[in-house]
C-alpha cells in the first residue's frame, strides 16, 4: 500500500455564501483506488467542497490538484476534462428524456445523434462496472434506486475516474444500498476513486477506507478505517461527546383519537396512489410511517388533512367523519399536518415572507373579522425563538435567508404552536444536524406526554425504531404492515418496504 | 479572465433606493443618447417635457387628469399581479367597464344625477369584473394561460365597443360620423378644485387597495398564493375563491376607470378611451413593485413622462411614441438593476489575484 | 368563399403567424418564455419596410428584418438570461418597446406602399409535380418563396429539437437547466443563440406582413399577431410540426370575416373581426383540458438559473 499516489488534493480550499463561511482553508487528500469517506453534519461544508472539485461552485481561494497537477475547475466541463464527475443528492436527470438521451447530453456529437454506436459502447461499460441500465426507458418512469445506477453510468461514459457519491444512500433502502456499495467496490477494483458524502457512521464504517471528518466548514481530521471507531467519529464530527440513542417515552393512554377507514385515492392520471389504507392512532401514541421515497407519503399526508381528494373510505377524528372537508375545516379542529420537501421550502413556508407572516398564515383562521392581526402572531414568533433556539437577523427577516435546520425549526415550530391534538409530521428532521435532530425528537416526545397522537413519517429507519410506538409501512400506496417499533428491525421494515406483506401483525 | 456571479447578502433600504434611482439615470441618458442621435439637445427636451407637464396650472391639471386613470388602473393590476396571475387585459376590463357605464349614461339620462353616476360607477366595476372573472375561471378550474386569455380578451373588447360605435350605437346626428352621442350633463362627472372628482376615487382607492393588500385576510390570502400554490393550499387558503375574488377587484377596478374615463373626460364611449392606460399600469404597478404608496408615485412620474412627450411632440416635432420608447427604456433599466440587489459581478483574473497574493 | 382560394389565403395568412410561432417555440425550449413576440414581429416589420423602401432590395429588407427581432430579443436575453429579471415584465416591457420603435419609425411612412420590385420577389412559383397535384397542389405548393421558406423553417427546427445532439442539449437545458449544467453544456451561450434566433423568426414573420402580405406600411400592422403566436406554441405543444397546422388553421380563422363578406351570410364583419382572437381563446381552454408528458411545456419555463442558487 505503499506505493498509493494521491489521486486529488484540495489545499486550502475558503469558500463564503453571502456573508456565510461554508469552507474555511479546508484540506483534503484521497489516493487512487480507495474509497474516501467525507463525514460531518449538515452545515459542514461536505457538499460545498465537493461541489468546489466538481466545478459547481468556484473557491474563493484555495488550489486543487488532480494526479499532482494543479487543476483550475470552472465548470462541470474542466471537472470531467480532469477526471471527477459528481453524483447528486439531487439527480440531475432530465425526466422527459430516455436513459440514453440523458447520457448523451452535452456529449459532442455529429450532426445528428448515432444513436447505435453509443449504445455498444455503452454495453461494454455496464459490463465491465456490472451496472444495469435500460438505455430506452425514459427517467420518469425509473425507480430512485433505476435513477442513481443511470448517473452512475453517465458520469463513467464521460470519462469519470474520480467519484464523488452525495449522500447516495439517504434515499435507497437497506437492500438497494447493498447494491450500491457493490458496484462502489467494483469501481474501486477498477483503480477509480470513490468519494463518498455521508453522515451515517455504520455505513461509513462498512464501506469506507479512510475518512476525513469536517464540521463547521473545517477539516477535522483524517483517518483510517481501521483505526477508528464510530464513538471516536461522532465525537469528531458533533465536537463533543454526545448519547445518540434516542429516548422512547411510554404512552399515557389507549384514547382512540383517529381513525382511517379504507382509504382510496386516485391521482391526476387515475392511478391509485393510496389503496384501502386503514389505522388507528390512539391519544400519545407516535405512529411511523416508513416507506421507500414516492410510495404515498406525500398523498398520505395530504389526504389526512384534506388536501388530496379521496376516493372512497372515512377518516375520523373524534368520532367526526372529516372525509370530503376543506383543509381549513382539519386546521380548525386541531389537526396539524407540516411536510418537509426535499428542497426543504416550499410546502407550509414562504420563503419570501418573515417569521411573522409564516407564522401568521396558520393562525389567522382563527381571529375574528376581515383583517388579520401581526402582534400576536409576533409575540409567537419571539417565543418560538427562544424555544427552540433559532439563529435569525430578526422576526421581519424573509425565513429564506435562513439557515436549512433554522427553517425547518420555524416550520416545526409554528405547527406546535397551534397546539394540535393530532400532529403530522413527514421528515422533520430532513437534512438536519444531530443535536438539532435530538432537541426535534424531545420536541415530539413532549408532545406526546402531553397526549398528541403524532404520525412520525421518515426516511431514517434508525429513528422511526428508536422514537415511535408503532411503526406501519407503506409499499405503493399500500399498508404492508403495522409493527411494534420495539420489536422491529431494519431487515425486516426494508423486505416490507419492498412490498412483502407482513404476516405477523403483532399490535 | 472571467466573469461570475454570486449571492449577495440582503441590502438595506438605502441602498436599493440608490440603486433603483440609478437605473432611472441611466434611462435617461440612454433616451438622451437617443435624441442626441436626433439631433436634439436632451437637456432641453427633458427641460421642456417639465415644462410640458408641470409648467402652468392648466398643465398640471392635464397631467393630473392623465395620472388618474393610470394610478387606478395600476392598483387594479396590482392586485392581479400579487398573486402572480398575470392580469393584461386592463385594456379590455376598462373598456367594458366603460361600456356597461355608458349603457345606463345614454339610456337612463333622465335619472337625478347623483344616483345615475352612482349606477355608472356600479356598472363600470360590473363590466370590469366581469371581464376579469372569465380567464380567472379558466385558470383555476383547467388552469388555462391567463396571460394570453386577458390579452385576447381586450382585442375582443375593443372589436365589441367598434362594433357598437359604428353599429347600432351609432348617433344619428352626427352626419354620418361614426361616433356615439355625448353624455347627458347627468351623467358627467363634476369638478372639485379644476379637476373631476376621479381624484378622489383614485385618493380612496389608493387606501382602499393599501389596507387590503396589507391588513386583511383575503390581501394576506393573495400575497400567499403568489409566492406558493402549494403553501396557501396547506395554509387552507380555498384557492378558487381567492382567485375569483383577486380578479373581481382587479378587473373591478379597471372597469372604474371606463366609467371614469367615459363620464368626465371623454363624456361619450369610444375605442380610445383607454389611451393605452392598460398597459402602462403595467408598467407602473411593477415599477412600484406592487404597493399602493409607491404605485402613486410611480404613476405620477409617468403621467408627468407622457404629459410631457405629448408637450414636445408640438415643441420639437418628436413622435409621441418616444414616449412609449422612452417607457419602455427606463421599464428595462429597472427591470435590470434589480439584479444589482441581489447578485454581484466578480470578475476572476488570474494575473491581478495572483498581484493580490503577492502582496500580502 | 370556402373554396380552393379560400384555402390558398389561409396558408398565406397562417404564414406570418408560423414564422412567430416557431420563433417562440425555439425560444420557450431554451426555459424563456418572450412575451415580447409582438414587439419584435412589429421591429422586423418596420425595419423590413424602411429598409425595402429605401434600398428596393428584398433579400436586404429581409436581412435587416431578422436582425432587427434578434435586436429586441438580444434586449430580453440580457435581461432575463444574464440579469435574470421577471420574464413576463421583461417580455411585456420589450413588446411595448417595439410597438413604440415601429411607430417612431414608421411615423413618416403610413400609407406608402411597396414597390413593384418586391411583388415580382414574393411571386407565386408552382412547384413542378407536387404543384399538379388535383386541389392540394393549387393551395400548398403554388405559393410565393416566403411561405416556402416556413415550411422547409418548421420541418428544420423540427429535426433540429428532435434528432440532432445540440436539439437535445437545448431540450434538456429548457427541462432541467441544473442536469444540463452538470452534463458540461454551455447554458447561457444556448440561451443567448435560440432567443435571437427566436427573435429573428419572429422578426421575419413580421416583414412578411409588411412587405408582402398587406404592403401598405400601417400603424399596428401585426394587430395582435404576436400574441395569437403565443397561444399557438401551447396548442401545438411546443412542437414545430403541429405549429403548421396551428399556423395555418388561424391563418383561416383571420380572413374568414373578410371573405364572408358580401356573401349570403349577413353578420357584421366586426363580429368576424373578433373570430381569431375568441377561436384563441377557445382553442387554448380546450388544450387546457387534455395534459400529458409529451404535450406539457418545458418544465423550467420562467425559472431564472443560477448555478450557485442555495
Amino acid at each position: 500500500m505503499a506505493d498509493r499516489s494521491v489521486h486529488v488534493a484540495m489545499k486550502n480550499i475558503t469558500k463564503t455564501f453571502g456573508s456565510v463561511i461554508a469552507t474555511d482553508h479546508m484540506n483534503l487528500e484521497v489516493e487512487k483506488g480507495e474509497i474516501h469517506a467525507l463525514l460531518g453534519e449538515n452545515g459542514a461544508g461536505k457538499s460545498t467542497l465537493m461541489n468546489m472539485l466538481s466545478g459547481i461552485y468556484i473557491p474563493d481561494s484555495g488550489q486543487i490538484f488532480i494526479d499532482g497537477r494543479e487543476t483550475r475547475v470552472t465548470s462541470p466541463r474542466d471537472a470531467l476534462k480532469a477526471g471527477v464527475g459528481m453524483i447528486h443528492q439531487h439527480f440531475k436527470l432530465v425526466e422527459v428524456l430516455t436513459s440514453l438521451e440523458n447520457i448523451l447530453l452535452g456529449y459532442k456529437t455529429g450532426l445528428f445523434v448515432k444513436k447505435k454506436d453509443q449504445k455498444v459502447k455503452l454495453q461494454r461499460l455496464m459490463e465491465r462496472f456490472q451496472l444495469d441500465v435500460d438505455l430506452d426507458r425514459y427517467v420518469y418512469d425509473m425507480s430512485v434506486g433505476e435513477k442513481q445506477t443511470l448517473e452512475i453510468l453517465k458520469t463513467l461514459y464521460r470519462g469519470a475516474r474520480i467519484l464523488i457519491l452525495d449522500e447516495p444512500t439517504a434515499v435507497l433502502t437497506p437492500q438497494e444500498t447493498l447494491k450500491l456499495f457493490k458496484i462502489m467496490r467494483r469501481m474501486k477494483e477498477q483503480d477509480c476513486s470513490v468519494i463518498f458524502i455521508s453522515h451515517k457512521m455504520n455505513e461509513v464504517m462498512e464501506i469506507a477506507d479512510r475518512i476525513t471528518v469536517l464540521r463547521k466548514g473545517q477539516t477535522i481530521a483524517t483517518l483510517k478505517k481501521e483505526s477508528t471507531n464510530p464513538q471516536e467519529l461522532t465525537e469528531l464530527m458533533v465536537g463533543r461527546p454526545v448519547d445518540l440513542s434516542i429516548k422512547r417515552v411510554p404512552r399515557v393512554s389507549d384514547k382512540v383519537v383517529f381513525q382511517v377507514k379504507h382509504l382510496t385515492a386516485e391521482n391526476e392520471e387515475k392511478v391509485e396512489v393510496l389503496k384501502d389504507i386503514s389505522f388507528n392512532m390512539v391519544q400519545g401514541e407516535i405512529l411511523g410511517v416508513a416507506g421507500i421515497a414516492g410510495s404515498g407519503q406525500k398523498e398520505l399526508c395530504e389526504a389526512l388533512a384534506g388536501l388530496y381528494p379521496i376516493k372512497k373510505g372515512e377518516i375520523l377524528f373524534k368520532g367526526e367523519d372529516l372525509a370530503g372537508k376543506s383543509p381549513k375545516e382539519f386546521i380548525t379542529r386541531g389537526i396539524s399536518m407540516s411536510f418537509i420537501p426535499e428542497d426543504r421550502l416550499g410546502m407550509g413556508l414562504v420563503a419570501n415572507m418573515d417569521m411573522v407572516d409564516n407564522i401568521l398564515l396558520k393562525q389567522y383562521h382563527h381571529s375574528k373579522g376581515i383583517g388579520v392581526k401581526r402582534k400576536p402572531a409576533a409575540a409567537k414568533a419571539r417565543e418560538i425563538i427562544k424555544k427552540l433556539e433559532i439563529h435569525t437577523p430578526g422576526i421581519r427577516e424573509p425565513i429564506k435567508n435562513l439557515s436549512g435546520g433554522n427553517i425547518q425549526k420555524v416550520l416545526l415550530g409554528r405547527e406546535l404552536d397551534s397546539h394540535p391534538e393530532l400532529l403530522i409530521t413527514a421528515y422533520p428532521v430532513r437534512g438536519l444536524d444531530i443535536n438539532t435532530c435530538l432537541k426535534i425528537y424531545d420536541i415530539l416526545n413532549e408532545e406526546k406526554k402531553k397526549g398528541v397522537a403524532i404520525l412520525y413519517i421518515a426516511e431514517d429507519l434508525d429513528s422511526l425504531l428508536g422514537l415511535c410506538d408503532r411503526i406501519m409501512v407503506i409499499s405503493n400506496g399500500e399498508i404492508t404492515g403495522i409493527v411494534d417499533a420495539r420489536q422491529a428491525t431494519k431487515e425486516q421494515l426494508g423486505l416490507m418496504m419492498l412490498g412483502n406483506k407482513e404476516v405477523d401483525h403483532a399490535v | 479572465m472571467q466573469f461570475r456571479i454570486v449571492k449577495k447578502a440582503e441590502i438595506g433600504k438605502k441602498k436599493r433606493a440608490l440603486i433603483f434611482l440609478g437605473s432611472i439615470f441611466a434611462a435617461l441618458f440612454v433616451s438622451g443618447l437617443f435624441l442626441a442621435f436626433l439631433k436634439l439637445n436632451p437637456f432641453q427636451v427633458y427641460i421642456a417635457m417639465l415644462q410640458g407637464s408641470l409648467g402652468s396650472a392648466y398643465r398640471i391639471e392635464q397631467t393630473i387628469i392623465y395620472a388618474i386613470p393610470l394610478l387606478i388602473t395600476s392598483l387594479g393590476v396590482a392586485i392581479a399581479f400579487k398573486m402572480k396571475f398575470w392580469n393584461i387585459g386592463a385594456e379590455g376590463q376598462i373598456l367594458m367597464g366603460a361600456f356597461l357605464a355608458s349603457y345606463f349614461a345614454l339610456n337612463y339620462s333622465h335619472l337625478p344625477r347623483p344616483l345615475l353616476l352612482l349606477i355608472m360607477f356600479l356598472a363600470g366595476f360590473v363590466g370590469g369584473a366581469l371581464w376579469g372573472i372569465i380567464p380567472a375561471l379558466f385558470k383555476t378550474k383547467w388552469g388555462t394561460n391567463e396571460t394570453i386569455i386577458t390579452l385576447m380578451m381586450n382585442y375582443v373588447a375593443l372589436k365589441w365597443v367598434v362594433y357598437l360605435q359604428y353599429g347600432p350605437w351609432k348617433d344619428p346626428n352626427a352626419s354620418g360620423f361614426p361616433r356615439i352621442a355625448n353624455f347627458a350633463e347627468s351623467a358627467v362627472l363634476p369638478e372639485l378644485m379644476g379637476v373631476h372628482v376621479g381624484w378622489i376615487i383614485a385618493v380612496l382607492l389608493t387606501i382602499l387597495v393599501y389596507f387590503f393588500l396589507n391588513k386583511s385576510k383575503k390581501g394576506f390570502e393573495i400575497a400567499v398564493l403568489g409566492e406558493s400554490v402549494n403553501t396557501a393550499r396547506y395554509a387552507g387558503v380555498n384557492i378558487f375563491s381567492t382567485v375569483v375574488l383577486a380578479m373581481v377587484l382587479s378587473g373591478g377596478i379597471c372597469g372604474i376607470v371606463g366609467f371614469i374615463e367615459a363620464s368626465a373626460v371623454e363624456q361619450t364611449l369610444t375605442k380610445d378611451i383607454t389611451g393605452g392606460v392598460g398597459f402602462t399600469a403595467i408598467i407602473t404597478a411593477w415599477l412600484g413593485a406592487l404597493k399602493p404608496q409607491w404605485i402613486v408615485l410611480a404613476s405620477t412620474l409617468f403621467a408627468i413622462l407622457i404629459q410631457g412627450s405629448s408637450y414636445i411632440q408640438s415643441a420639437f416635432g418628436v413622435s409621441t411614441y418616444s414616449a412609449q420608447l422612452l417607457e419602455a427604456i427606463v421599464l428595462f433599466f429597472v427591470l435590470g438593476s434589480d439584479f444589482f440587489t441581489r447578485y454581484k459581478l466578480i470578475i476572476d483574473c488570474p494575473i491581478l489575484s495572483r498581484i493580490k497574493e503577492s502582496g500580502k | 368563399m370556402i373554396t380552393i382560394a379560400f384555402f390558398k389565403a389561409a396558408i398565406i395568412a397562417g404564414t406570418p403567424l408560423l414564422f412567430a410561432t416557431l420563433g417562440e417555440i425555439i425560444t420557450e425550449k431554451s426555459g424563456h418564455l418572450n412575451l415580447g413576440v409582438e414587439g419584435m414581429m412589429l421591429m422586423g416589420a418596420i425595419i423590413g419596410f424602411q429598409v425595402g423602401y429605401s434600398t428596393n432590395s428584398p433579400l436586404l429588407a429581409l436581412l435587416f428584418a431578422a436582425i432587427a427581432g434578434a435586436f429586441g430579443a438580444l434586449i430580453y436575453a440580457f435581461l432575463t438570461v444574464s440579469l435574470r429579471a421577471n420574464q413576463v415584465v421583461s417580455g411585456l416591457a420589450l413588446t411595448i418597446f417595439g410597438t413604440g420603435f415601429a411607430g417612431f419609425v414608421g411615423k413618416s411612412l403610413v400609407g406608402m406602399k411597396m414597390t413593384d420590385e418586391f411583388n415580382y420577389f414574393f411571386r407565386d412559383l408552382k412547384i413542378p409535380g407536387l404543384g399538379d397535384i388535383p386541389y392540394l397542389g393549387e393551395i400548398l405548393f403554388n405559393h410565393d418563396i416566403f411561405v416556402y421558406l416556413g415550411y422547409v423553417t418548421a420541418i428544420i427546427l423540427g429535426l433540429y429539437l428532435y434528432n440532432t445532439g445540440k436539439g437535445l442539449n437545448l431540450r434538456a437545458i429548457g427541462e432541467n437547466p441544473a442536469a444540463a449544467d452538470a452534463a458540461s453544456i454551455p447554458i447561457t451561450k444556448y440561451k443567448y443563440l435560440h432567443i435571437l434566433l427566436g427573435g429573428a423568426l419572429c422578426g421575419l414573420g413580421g416583414a412578411y406582413l409588411s412587405l408582402a402580405y398587406v404592403p401598405v406600411w400601417q400603424e399596428n400592422i401585426t394587430a395582435g399577431r404576436g400574441w395569437i403566436a403565443v397561444a399557438l406554441v401551447i396548442f401545438a405543444g411546443w412542437n414545430p410540426y403541429k405549429a403548421i397546422i396551428g399556423a395555418f388553421l388561424f391563418g383561416g380563422l383571420d380572413i374568414i370575416g373578410f371573405r364572408l363578406q358580401g356573401t349570403a351570410i349577413a353578420i357584421s364583419q366586426y363580429v368576424f373581426d373578433m373570430a381569431p382572437y375568441v377561436a384563441t381563446i377557445v382553442i387554448l381552454v380546450i388544450v387546457s383540458f387534455r395534459k400529458s408528458k409529451k404535450n406539457a411545456p418545458p418544465k423550467a419555463l420562467s425559472e431564472p438559473y443560477f448555478r450557485e442558487e442555495r
